[in-house]
């Protein structure tokens, strides 16, 4: 039972996140809307044109330049969140590694949708998937109601890490699509993210300091080593700043993974987004109907990759089918596929893994998608071996 | 002439120490850049000829550096060129252009390892 008071409201993917954006009241917003632009920003722009917050809006000429003014804003001390999709974060990919390095805890809602060429809008992975190695926080959500929650958290996460968070939904199938989901009221968002502490301020004349200076083969490791130990201690934030929300208003989100019906499964998926939903009723038509040890690992945080978790939750399972709305294009499948298979190695038991690429520029992901996979791997189990590491789904031959 | 200073390898920070100190790379002070000794960049020095020098501080005007050393007497009348120096000077080669022909008091030399 939630803790504090909700209202329930009707609100798109897109519509959700702008509205946690104006209960955070963040004190800069810097944005450009490239094409496939989302509403996110638009509709935040309301917000302040009708005087709801007291954000100070930037919009700049480009995404590139949105997330430096976004940078400097955030080193001046300012609370910052950025909102963007596909070609846009392409064109910040310069200026997400300066946030990242240089410690600011920006909040930026992606949708996730592809990446030309051919030009498409709809939904794919290929976006944030290109920015993983950026030294963000990223956090992939499932539906209306978690993109909303994860926005509010993500801003928790990312000033108590001191590092950039990414809240993502999948295109069109969560931004454009609404939903009835549960608010908080703006006061509780307020008081639960309280004020933003950052660790330096450079607008702070009793202390100067040197912001982005030239550090080269004498102090750019020593640096760099640093900021990857960051990413390291963002785990125990990452699961703070969960408890803190769960404590504070009673509802409790699913950290770095959601596993569903896992305990005993020979057969699992792995996979990110709103695609779980939908792999939960096959889960369920094949457990309930057919009697199959299946279940589904639902991954919420890429970054930083939860590797202990999974192999806890996966080193049991027998065959592993991880399934990757994008495609490394290394001819082995998917960055998730690839970094799981990474997590298990070790592992004395451990599953065989098979990569599956799905549902790429917004094709339809029906649950025949699921069954494909599932069949595929009993193929696999039944002592086949493909001639690919990578199998790709709902694709005409 | 002096030596640039050398930076002994073990006696520069670890990165423990460094992420308390200055975390994200943002270096604690202003200004930093006398701290960073440019002078190691150099692959040519330029070399003074005092006995040749008339004082003219066409080098000091282009150096771009601020490289070239001056010394400045008390009422700020007069003002001497000093030598030059080698712990920021990167070597453009721009004071030995800037000295006039006829006088030719800089020189470029290669440097030495
Ligand atoms: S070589 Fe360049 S940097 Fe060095 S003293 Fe001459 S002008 Fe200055
Ligand atoms: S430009 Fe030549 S002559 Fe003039 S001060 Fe410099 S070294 Fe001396």
């Amino acid at each position: 039972m939630a803790k504090r008071k909700t209202t329930r409201m009707a609100l798109t993917g897109n519509e959700a996140m702008a509205f946690a954006m104006k209960q955070i009241n963040p004190d800069v917003v810097a944005a450009y809307p490239i094409t496939p632009a989302t509403q996110i920003v638009e509709l935040f722009s309301k917000y302040v044109a009708d005087g709801e917050v007291d954000t100070e809006f930037v919009p700049v000429e480009s995404e590139h330049s949105a997330m430096s003014a976004c940078v400097g804003a955030s080193a001046a001390g300012a609370r910052v969140m950025t909102g963007t999709a596909s070609q846009g974060l392409a064109l910040m990919h310069e200026i997400l590694y300066i946030a990242s390095a240089l410690r600011l805890p920006i909040t930026m809602c992606v949708v996730n949708r592809t990446l030309s060429a051919p030009i498409n809008i709809h939904c794919d992975h290929s976006d944030t998937m290109g920015s993983r190695d950026a030294g963000w926080i990223q956090i992939y959500t499932e539906n209306v109601q978690e993109a909303y929650a994860s926005t509010i958290v993500g801003v928790k996460t990312a000033e108590k890490a001191n590092l950039p968070v990414m809240v993502t939904t999948d295109g069109f199938v969560l931004s454009h699509s609404m939903e009835s989901l549960d608010v908080f009221d703006d006061q509780d968002v307020r008081e639960f993210l309280g004020q933003r502490k950052p660790l330096y301020n450079v607008l702070d004349v009793d202390n100067p300091i040197t912001v982005g200076p030239l550090d080269l083969q004498d102090y750019f490791f020593e640096h760099k080593r640093g900021q990857i130990e960051a990413i390291f201690e963002a785990k125990k934030h990452i699961y703070d700043a969960h408890r803190e929300f769960a404590e504070f208003f009673g509802i409790e989100l699913p950290v770095f993974m959601e596993p569903y019906r896992l305990d005993d499964a020979e057969y699992a998926i792995v996979v990110l987004g709103s695609s779980a939903g939908t792999g939960k009723e096959v889960i369920d038509n094949l457990r309930d109907e057919k009697g199959m040890k299946v279940g589904l690992l639902r991954l919420r945080i890429f970054r930083p990759f939860p590797y202990e978790e999974l192999q806890q939750v996966l080193g049991k399972v027998k065959y592993l089918a991880v399934m990757d709305r994008a495609d490394s294009l290394n001819t082995m499948g998917g960055p998730v596929a690839t970094e799981i298979a990474r997590a298990l190695y070790h592992l004395s038991e451990r599953p065989i893994i098979h990569s599956f690429v799905y549902g790429l520029g917004g094709r339809d992901v029906p649950p025949e998608n699921f069954y494909e996979v599932i069949e595929k791997m009993q193929w696999i189990a039944a002592g086949n071996t493909p001639d690919r590491m990578v199998t790709y789904v709902g694709v005409r031959e | 002439m002096p030596a640039p200073k050398e930076r002994k390898w073990d006696e520069l920070k670890g990165w423990k120490e460094l992420a308390e100190i200055s975390p994200g790379a943002i270096v604690p002070g202003v200004p930093t850049s006398p701290e960073y000794l440019t002078g190691d960049w150099r692959v040519e020095r330029p070399v003074w000829d005092e006995d040749k020098c008339t004082h003219c501080l066409l080098c000091w005007v282009f150096c771009p550096e601020d490289a070239i050393m001056l010394n400045i007497s008390e009422d700020g009348k007069v003002v001497k060129m000093i030598g030059i120096d080698y712990d920021y000077c990167k070597g453009c080669g721009i004071c030995v252009r800037a000295c006039p022909p006829k006088i030719h008091a800089l020189e470029m030399a290669p440097e030495e390892v």
